[in-house]
């Protein structure tokens, strides 16, 4: 079976700006895939490739085994949700929902049926008559997702959709989202700058940086095991540790991640287990996230950030000297050579 | 004591003023309103309030005197033939005049608004605005010029030797005539160009604001370039050609100085307006021929909402 989408060495330039630049990419059937980068990194350009609002300079691109380049968006079978969502302010819900179907010549009362029914999965039933201005963000971007899904596309493109909602509408929407894939099984090809929201709803995420793709796994993988600093960075915190300090604290010689909630923070003198390492230091800033505490400790020349989750009961104030504990097994190698 | 001192040094009068302005907006609002509704409610709604009121009284046909008595008698008046001519003569010209400068400003309005960026941009406005600068007697008379028996249309079609079609064009029954400086033609073409900015720059500015994401998302839909025209990009430039046709079709049924200068004898409203208070001094009638463009445009108006036409607005 084909991928759902392969991007087989593609680039797109924009002038002398390498947008994309040399991505190759599989996309299984049914997967729920995440593009995590920071802005102009070519994710959303990688997207509209899909799409075919760009075509690509090199390389190809096929679509369930199709090729795609020389394919106008309106002959592929492709949806896209769009980032502030592109509703038609001169039709109503129903019609904006109805649109596609209307273009493809569905009878007036079928697609009247089924835009009810794609309204009523993103629970806004009874909202066909009311005009997108009308509406909450929240609201608009139920909408947009209901006029592509009622299309029944074999592959969903979202751009940051959730990009313009407020937090509490954030997450709600990301679990709803990923309830609406497992139901659906259609391929998700989702964009966001949001680490958590790709970590917390996709199968496997794709890491953009620089119009490249610097990493591709799960989200446990690409967390857990980064294969650079700029992954280690972006997906998470994480305390970046120079060869030299790697290598005289149990590690390899190598620039090495350590992520801040693998570090304890205890008194000084406590007993160090074996296959532990240790380090003291001194609290030079203490910062209350509500469920965890973050410290700033300054050990030995380097400042390393430790979080701890609030439930310990937090002893230690700015000035205090503490001892710092991981497993040497949270000291991860990366492959950067500078 | 800082804050003290603080308030002292805002003492002034401009300084007390601005406190005031700025903690009473409203009062601020209805200052900077007052002189232009007094400009309006006097001088404008005033003027036209006077107009509509000779547009009730009558013309002593015997003395040459206006009798101020209310009557319909002067309404009754444009009904007659040669008057309902002149209406219908004047409609026709706004509706072909509008319609040809629509399909003229559409594409130069999409290009500007969707691909002229930086010195294109500066370009497009340049060649739009550049005719409003100069005189608009100076442009009919060049205008009249160009298309004059001797003039330089002539000489072309000499020149390439097609004298023969533009001789077939003069030959028209009704539009054509002498020359196209004497032709319905001729009073078409000059006010296609007169007007034409008007109509370019309210289509640009509704087009303006169609994002290309709903072109996109049109065409993501599953619509050909030529469905998203006419289901998303048509509609929602549709409030800047219904301003534009505004402009256009009311300049046309207003203006007398077109038609006088490029054109046969027979006259237009404005013409008529021009003629009946001027040398005829029959105020009233002219009042009446002037309310007939207000009415027509109000018709006008009613149906392009009763259509939809402001719903995106």
């Amino acid at each position: 079976m084909p991928p759902a989408v392969r991007f087989a060495n593609v680039s797109r330039h924009f002038g002398p700006v390498r947008a994309v630049d040399g991505v190759t990419l599989d996309i299984a059937e049914g997967e729920f895939f995440a593009m995590l980068g920071p802005s102009g990194s070519g994710k959303t350009t990688c997207l509209r490739l899909i799409a075919g609002f760009e075509q690509p300079d090199e390389g190809h691109i096929e679509i369930f085994g199709e090729t795609a380049e020389g394919v106008p968006p309106y002959k592929r079978d492709v949806n896209t949700v769009f980032q502030d969502y592109a509703l038609f302010p001169h039709l109503t819900v129903g019609e904006n929902v109805a649109y596609g179907l209307k273009i493809k010549g569905v009878g007036k009362a079928e697609r009247e049926h089924k835009a009810r029914d794609a309204l009523a999965m993103v629970k806004l039933t009874g909202f066909e008559d009311r005009r997108p201005v009308q509406l909450s963000g929240g609201q608009r971007q139920r909408v947009a997702l209901a006029r592509a899904l009622v299309n029944g596309p074999k592959v969903l493109l979202l751009d940051e959709p959730l990009g313009a909602l407020d937090l509490k509408l954030r997450q709600q929407m990301q679990e709803e989202l990923k309830a609406l894939q497992d139901e659906l099984g259609i391929t998700f090809v989702f964009v966001t700058h949001d680490q958590g929201e790709a970590l917390s709803m996709a199968d496997r995420v794709a890491i953009f940086n620089e119009g490249r793709i610097v990493q591709v796994g799960a989200p446990t993988e690409v967390y857990e095991k980064p294969r650079s600093c700029f992954v280690a960075d972006f997906v998470g915190s994480s305390n970046l540790l120079s060869p030299a300090i790697a290598a005289s604290h149990g590690g390899d010689a190598k620039w090495t991640s350590l992520r801040p909630e693998k570090i304890g923070v205890f008194p000084i003198e406590t007993p160090v287990k074996p296959m532990q390492v240790h380090v003291d230091g001194e609290i030079k800033m203490v910062g209350y996230h509500g469920s965890v505490t973050r410290f700033s400790v300054e050990a030995e020349g380097v400042r390393l950030a430790a979080e701890v989750p609030a439930e310990e009961e937090v002893r230690f104030d700015q000035g205090d000297r503490v001892r710092l504990i991981w497993p040497k097994s949270a000291m991860v190698a990366l492959e950067d050579t500078k | 004591m800082s804050q003290a001192a603080a308030t002292a040094e805002r003492d002034g009068i401009f300084d007390r003023l601005s406190d005031l302005f700025v903690t009473r907006p409203k009062l601020l609002t209805f200052l900077l309103l007052l002189p232009p509704l007094l400009w309006i409610g006097i001088v404008y709604v005033g003027s036209l309030f006077a107009l509509l009121l000779q547009s009730f009284y009558s013309l002593d046909d015997f003395s040459g005197l206006v009798v101020h008595q209310f009557t319909l008698s002067t309404y009754a008046q444009l009904f007659e033939e040669a008057n309902l001519q002149i209406i219908l003569r004047t409609v026709l010209m706004a509706t072909f005049v509008t319609i040809t400068c629509a399909i003229i400003a559409f594409p130069i309005a999409y290009y500007a608004a969707r691909y002229a960026r930086g010195w294109t941009k500066a370009l497009f406005y340049l060649a739009v605005m550049m005719p409003l600068w100069s005189s608009y007697l100076v442009k009919i008379y060049a205008w009249k010029l160009i298309l004059a028996k001797e003039g330089i249309i002539t000489w072309l079609a000499q020149a390439l030797h097609l004298t023969w079609p533009l001789n077939e064009i003069l030959a028209l029954p009704v539009i054509g005539g002498p020359s196209l400086s004497f032709s319905y033609i001729g009073t078409y073409l000059v006010f296609v160009y007169i007007w034409i900015p008007y109509m370019i720059l309210p289509i640009q500015a509704a087009l303006e604001r169609v994002p290309v994401n709903y072109i996109e998302a049109s065409a993501d839909l599953g619509a050909e370039p030529r469905q998203t025209f006419w289901t998303v990009i048509f509609p929602l430039a549709l409030p800047g050609i219904i301003a534009g046709s505004i402009f256009t079709f009311s300049l046309t049924l207003g203006d007398y100085i077109v038609p006088t200068i490029v054109g046969n004898s027979r006259l237009m409203i404005g013409q008529a307006v021009y003629t009946l208070q001027g040398t005829a001094g029959n105020i009233p009638l002219a009042a009446v021929f002037t309310v007939v463009p207000m009415v027509i445009m109000a018709f006008y108006l009613w149906m392009a909402k009763r259509m939809g036409a402001f719903d995106v607005l």
